[in-house]
């Protein structure tokens, strides 16, 4: 294998690479480990929070009704901490390094740093996961206080933040040094500027955090050891402060996965940004207005006035939609582009009928694209409207919502780019070739429903985070109408079908890692 | 190629189709902004913003002192109250049992003031489904006025620990 080093600016030290013949881009080897190990624990999180899914998913289907109350709310937070933060962010660091080291060829900065970063990420995670398994942290992913929770609890999630925190610091300093060194020409490349605005988002996003948990893990510290002078949370300026990083970390994710979007059409297709200085608008556009997505969590609270509410409802986040709309049209048109570029010509849509449908980038590219477009983002805009919020707070409409854009979008993205990871970076060929071809639309298709059936629930009046909407045991009667039965019933059902795509997911994972022979050479992702 | 640098110079004009979708979306966007401001003042039902600070104790006081005053009757151990048009009337939020039954008179705007005893709750009136954020220490004050009478069930949308589910209540139109 070619391996070559080059010199790195100011340490003076050699940095060690290989040329990765598919893409004639140079490899760090340390940026490799970090991305590898990263990914790999993205994964298990994954596989944490989806046997979850599984058994929280059988609990709602009213005719199973599988957990007992205590376990249903316990492995909900679980589903929601280990998917939402663990899976996602993990796999957002292994992308961040992926984006500045391999795309321009480029050394990692700080590579020990980046290893303190991996383990606080570790034992945030391992702590949160412990303390929530052990019984003592039941309060959702929200953690809204005066509910209580271990203090290691939100120590965890401190930690967490903080490798976090540090992976963004280290990605903005190997764009940089990479830049001061000259490993790459001109400007940055559309997926690493998708994902320097995401990095940029991050930023400011685990800040909030960070002022939404430091005092809640003081208050809960000063009450379990009786510690005088830690104070009180107020529970609202906590909702303000958390959902600043609750909501503003899905919007990391949403940059990410255009960044991968237009990465995986690149890849797929040879699909060409049809205009640069558009697509980085668009991006440029989140950076400004895409966090007042997060105030349509506080719409119906209590203590923030008319001018706030006027305000985020008539919001400029349709600044951040426009984004939006832009990126929906180049990624398509880029791709028609290139398809009409390679002879597909016949007709309105022979483009789309040719493009390679069987590739698992592409289906899960446009599978994500779908879901996150006309299910995810549009649901979002309509419930972020203040009065239609009224009726839409807290019901499963809203679980819904989240369901379509980080699971079959976002996190059906990474899935599809895990396929070329594989190849190029653990070089070794996937495992289950027949696993491989199916398992986006097994996925894809199981969280179409799963997030239309939790909208339909929604809109008739079933709540989130609720172990029994028969309402049993309660001494007021409440009934809710009979419709729901069924949407319920479907979701199940349809949880199921996505637990499948996702178990096969990780067993072609697991298979070509350990299954699968490490090559020699770089694969070629096409051909694997 | 979105993986690769781009060419020297990639500030380019739009196309035309790139021009007339960027527009469109533009045009709805700002329709929509508009849109959102007019229907504070066109729509019939607006998101309520007054609250006031209210120690948990002090607004139990309050709501003690409308059950006693008001009460009519009792549902399995829930007080039934029937305040008169136009007062202010008090709900409370506790783990697990929304209290008191409120039984108003259609046609009729009341005060209504809704404050959690101990954890977050969400206020949810079915089947109209109609949704609120419910905390300990605020008072959340806004003016109802029913229009169709009958039972409406309040269950909880908010989690507030192990007895979450049983968390129910109901205010009765008449």
């Amino acid at each position: 294998m070619a391996a070559t080093t080059l010199p790195n600016v100011f340490s003076g030290t050699r940095s060690t690479f290989r040329v990765c013949p598919v893409t004639t881009l140079k490899v760090d080897a340390a940026a490799e480990r970090l991305i590898i190990w990263n990914a790999v624990t993205a994964i298990l999180a994954l596989t944490l929070g989806g046997t979850y899914a599984l058994l929280v998913g059988l609990t709602r289907w009213p005719d199973i009704h599988l957990l007992p109350p205590a376990w249903f709310y316990r492995l909900l937070t679980g589903h929601g901490l280990n998917m939402l933060v663990f899976w996602i962010v993990f796999f957002e660091a292994a992308g961040l390094y992926f984006g500045a080291c391999v795309l321009l060829n480029a050394r990692l900065v700080g590579v020990k740093l980046a290893w303190v970063a991996y383990a606080l990420m570790l034992v945030g995670a391992v702590m949160a996961n412990v303390v929530i398994l052990m019984g003592k942290a039941d309060v959702m992913f929200s953690a809204y206080p005066p509910l209580e929770a271990d203090p290691l609890f939100y120590l965890g999630y401190i930690l967490f933040a903080v490798g976090a925190i540090l992976v963004c610091c280290i990605f903005l300093a190997t764009i940089v040094m990479a830049k001061v060194e000259r490993r790459y020409e001109g400007s940055l490349p559309l997926a690493v500027f998708g994902l320097l605005t995401a990095a940029i988002i991050a930023l400011f996003t685990l800040a909030s955090g960070a002022v939404a948990l430091i005092p809640t893990f003081l208050w809960r510290l000063g009450d379990v050891y009786g510690l005088a002078g830690f104070g009180q949370v107020d529970p609202g300026a906590y909702r303000v402060t958390f959902w600043g990083f609750g909501h503003a970390a899905q919007q990391i994710n949403l940059s990410a996965m255009i960044a991968i979007w237009y990465s995986l059409a690149t890849l797929t297709v040879g699909a060409k940004p049809v205009n640069e200085k558009l697509s980085r608008f668009a991006f440029f556009l989140y950076i400004l207005f895409i966090n007042l997505g997060s105030m349509h969590h506080l719409l119906v609270d209590p203590g923030i006035g008319t001018a706030a509410k006027f305000f985020n409802t008539s919001y400029a986040m349709y600044l951040a939609v426009l984004g939006s709309m832009i990126h929906a049209f180049s990624i398509p048109a880029g791709i028609e582009t290139a398809m009409r570029r390679k002879g597909f010509n016949k007709g309105l849509f022979g483009w789309l009928l040719n493009a390679p449908w069987k590739e698992p980038g592409f289906a899960a590219l446009m599978l994500s694209l779908f879901i996150f477009g006309f299910i995810g983002g549009a649901s979002g805009v309509v419930i972020g409207a203040g009065q239609l919020n009224l009726s839409t707070h807290n019901t499963w409409r809203v679980t819904g919502h989240f369901h379509a854009t980080v699971v079959g979008g976002t996190t059906l993205a990474f899935m599809g780019f895990t396929y070329y990871v594989i190849p190029l970076i653990f070089r070794r060929p996937l495992f289950g070739k027949f696993l491989v071809r199916w398992q986006p639309w097994v996925y894809g298709i199981g969280m179409i429903f799963v997030s239309i059936s939790m909208i339909v629930a929604g809109i008739l009046g079933t709540p989130r985070r609720h172990w029994d909407t028969t309402f049993t045991n309660a001494v007021i009667p409440v009934q809710l109408p009979s419709l729901t039965n069924l949407m319920l019933t479907l979701t199940g059902i349809s949880v199921l079908i996505a637990v499948t795509g996702g178990l096969m997911y990780v067993v072609i994972c697991v298979g070509s890692l350990f299954m699968k022979k490490r090559e020699a050479r770089a694969l070629n992702p096409l051909d694997a | 190629m979105a993986i690769y640098s781009p060419e020297r110079v990639w500030w380019k004009p739009l196309g035309r189709e790139e021009r007339l979708w960027v527009t469109v979306a533009a045009v709805w966007c700002f329709f929509m902004f508009f849109m959102l401001i007019g229907w504070y003042f066109l729509g019939e039902q607006n998101l309520p913003t007054r609250a006031v600070r209210i120690t948990p104790a002090q607004y139990k006081t309050l709501a003690d002192e409308f059950v006693a005053a008001n009460q009519v009757g009792e549902e399995k151990g829930v007080p039934i109250v029937h305040p008169a048009p136009g007062s202010d009337i008090y709900l409370v939020a506790r783990q697990w049992q929304w209290t008191p039954i409120l039984e108003l008179e259609s046609g009729q705007t009341y005060t209504l003031h809704i404050s959690s005893l101990d954890v977050q709750h969400g206020f949810s009136v079915q089947p109209i489904n109609l949704n609120l954020q419910i905390f300990p220490g605020y008072d959340f004050i806004m003016k109802i006025t029913p229009t169709t009478t009958g039972d409406y069930s309040l269950i909880c949308n908010e989690f507030c620990a192990i007895g979450h589910h049983l968390m129910t209540g109901k205010i009765i139109v008449k």
